[in-house]
């Protein structure tokens, strides 16, 4: 079982595994989402409360779950690198990051836009995950910003991974500040996503488009690994029989 | 003749000498304290003048405004803490020593604390009084002021180490500490607003002191990985 | 049809979010093949350039 650890962790291994593990990660999430989706937008009932706009929850839960999701693997790829020096763990850490953060953005966008119907307003300082999303959102930046900053891979891969531990160590106490935050203003809804409790027609949907999501980001985070790592490695001779294949030369 | 190598100073020495250094050398530089001091003063005034005088806004904003005012000075400070050792030489010595260096660390962010952050939680009841702030109201703002300025020395530090000699390190720091900072910001401002409403203030506090502690055992540690690693 | 675009008075709403979702997926998966295509030209380039030294 290390064998085959000790083999994933090296990059020409890795690099060729990738390629055919994205399809396996790529396609059933695709058709994962089709599913959630389609049925969440036309065999799902509406909510009682919120109509036709909770369908909003299909989309925004994946990307929330997804977020803070990104934003563990990359601080905890970050510590495997850190501790035992693992370089593709640094590449992990890289890869994640804007990925996260894109997410991050689609979770506060949604957000956003179910917000409107249900509060009135495009932004609702007393949602307490809203606003600790934001913050989240904030910290992908100064984790990119930093790597960006320092130009030496290895002093940037250190550097930005110590940034990502500590900043994981702020997101629950983060969380817990917001939502103390928001509970001292009576007034503020929090908007429960689809009542109470979910009934099985609203929440199969939901699930599927979970997990296809969470495939799909697993096959964008491989794509994205497997180019740090050629950019990585490019002094090295595997790289050089991966992009000049024997006997192609001109 | 026996050849008498001398031990290295003890812990507590190291860590006192690490201090004194600093205050000492902010004491020969009286503008290292001065100018934080005087931006909290200025940019307090900022707000009253941009949103107006009304004593209810006053009252309103007040806390979130010291308390702001407060983070944003305090950021300001931080990037020079590693700075001029980095140039000239003293953090090499520093990172050279035989001293543990998380303890140095630790010396560092309290002398950062020392400097700035201790004066401003002294000079931070005339600010409040010109918000119409009573006094129970100010007791409570000193006292998280006082948690949450050694928390931001301490997180500072790390960020400061992380950022020391890069370029444009201080607008870096900025973007780095600042979502960090802001469950100290929720806490206190908020806090200081429930006191002066006269409500509950306990839970506040004990998050402060609880966060700040966090900050005195962690802190130092990270700082002391970023320091080596900005330097090797 | 016209049910389904309305959304019970939300589409704007509910159809903005999916296309906004379906929006980002398609740049991520656009951006990481293109940034991929020419890290992996970049290589080549370098590497002919140092062989025909």
């Amino acid at each position: 079982m290390w064998k085959w650890f000790h083999k994933l962790a090296s990059p020409p291994h890795f690099y060729a595994l990738s390629a055919k593990m994205i399809p396996w990660f790529f396609v059933p999430g695709i058709v994962l989402i089709a599913y959630g989706s389609w049925t969440g937008l036309f065999v799902a009932p509406a909510d009682y409360q919120q109509g036709d706009a909770f369908r909003i929850i299909y989309v925004h839960v994946p990307a929330a779950y997804l977020s803070m999701m990104a934003y563990m693997i990359m601080a905890i790829s970050a510590g495997i690198g850190l501790i035992w020096r693992i370089k593709l763990s640094h590449a992990v850490a890289a890869a994640a990051a804007p990925l996260g953060a894109w997410f991050t953005f689609l979770a506060l966008m949604t957000g956003s836009i179910w917000g409107r119907p249900m509060w009135g307003t495009w932004w609702e300082w007393g949602d307490p995950r809203l606003t600790s999303e934001l913050i989240m959102l904030f910290l992908y930046f100064g984790y990119m910003a930093l790597r960006a900053a320092i130009d030496d891979t290895g002093k940037a891969d250190k550097a930005s991974a110590v940034l990502a531990l500590v900043g994981a160590v702020n997101i629950p106490i983060i969380h817990f500040s917001v939502e103390w935050w928001s509970s001292l203003h009576q007034g503020a809804t929090i908007v429960r996503e689809g009542g109470p409790a979910m009934p099985p027609e609203m929440l199969i949907p939901l699930l599927a488009n979970i997990f296809g999501f969470t495939l799909v980001f697993g096959a964008l985070l491989l794509g994205r690994v497997r180019t740090e790592v050629l950019f990585r490695e490019r002094r090295k001779r595997w790289v050089r029989d991966v992009v000049l294949p024997a006997g192609a030369e001109a | 003749m026996s050849t008498h190598t001398p031990a290295p100073p003890g812990l507590f020495k190291g860590f006192a000498a690490v201090i004194r250094r600093d205050v000492l050398l902010a004491w020969k530089r009286p503008g290292d304290v001065l100018n934080p001091l005087f931006f909290f003063a200025m940019v307090s005034t900022l707000f009253p003048l941009a949103v107006g005088p009304s004593t209810e806004q006053l009252q309103l904003s007040g806390p979130g405004v010291v308390w702001v005012a407060a983070l944003l000075a305090t950021l300001l400070s931080l990037n020079s803490l590693f700075l001029s050792d980095f140039e000239d030489g003293s953090l090499d010595q520093l990172l050279l020593s035989p001293q543990p260096l998380p303890l140095m660390a630790l010396g560092k962010a309290i002398a950062h604390w020392l400097i700035t952050g201790l004066p401003l939680v002294l000079v931070s009841p005339l600010i409040a009084v010109t918000f119409q702030m009573d006094s129970a109201a100010i007791s409570v703002m000193m006292a998280t002021l006082a948690f949450g300025t050694v928390s931001l020395s301490l997180l500072g530090s790390v960020g400061a180490a992380l950022t020391v000699g890069l370029h444009r390190g201080t607008a870096l720091l900025s973007l780095l500490i600042l979502p960090l900072s802001m469950p100290i910001l929720i806490f206190g401002a908020r806090t200081v607003a429930l006191a002066a409403s006269g409500d509950a203030v306990a839970a506040g506090v004990y998050f402060l002191a609880a966060y700040c502690m966090l900050a005195l055992t962690l802190a130092p540690f990270a700082t002391a990985a970023a320091l080596r690693i900005s330097n090797e | 049809m016209n049910d389904v675009l309305a959304m019970g008075g939300y589409g704007a709403y509910v159809w903005t979010s999916f296309g906004l979702t379906l929006g980002v997926l398609i740049i991520c998966m656009v951006q990481g093949r293109r940034r991929h295509a020419r890290v992996a030209s970049d290589v080549k380039i370098r590497i002919r350039a140092m062989e025909a030294e």
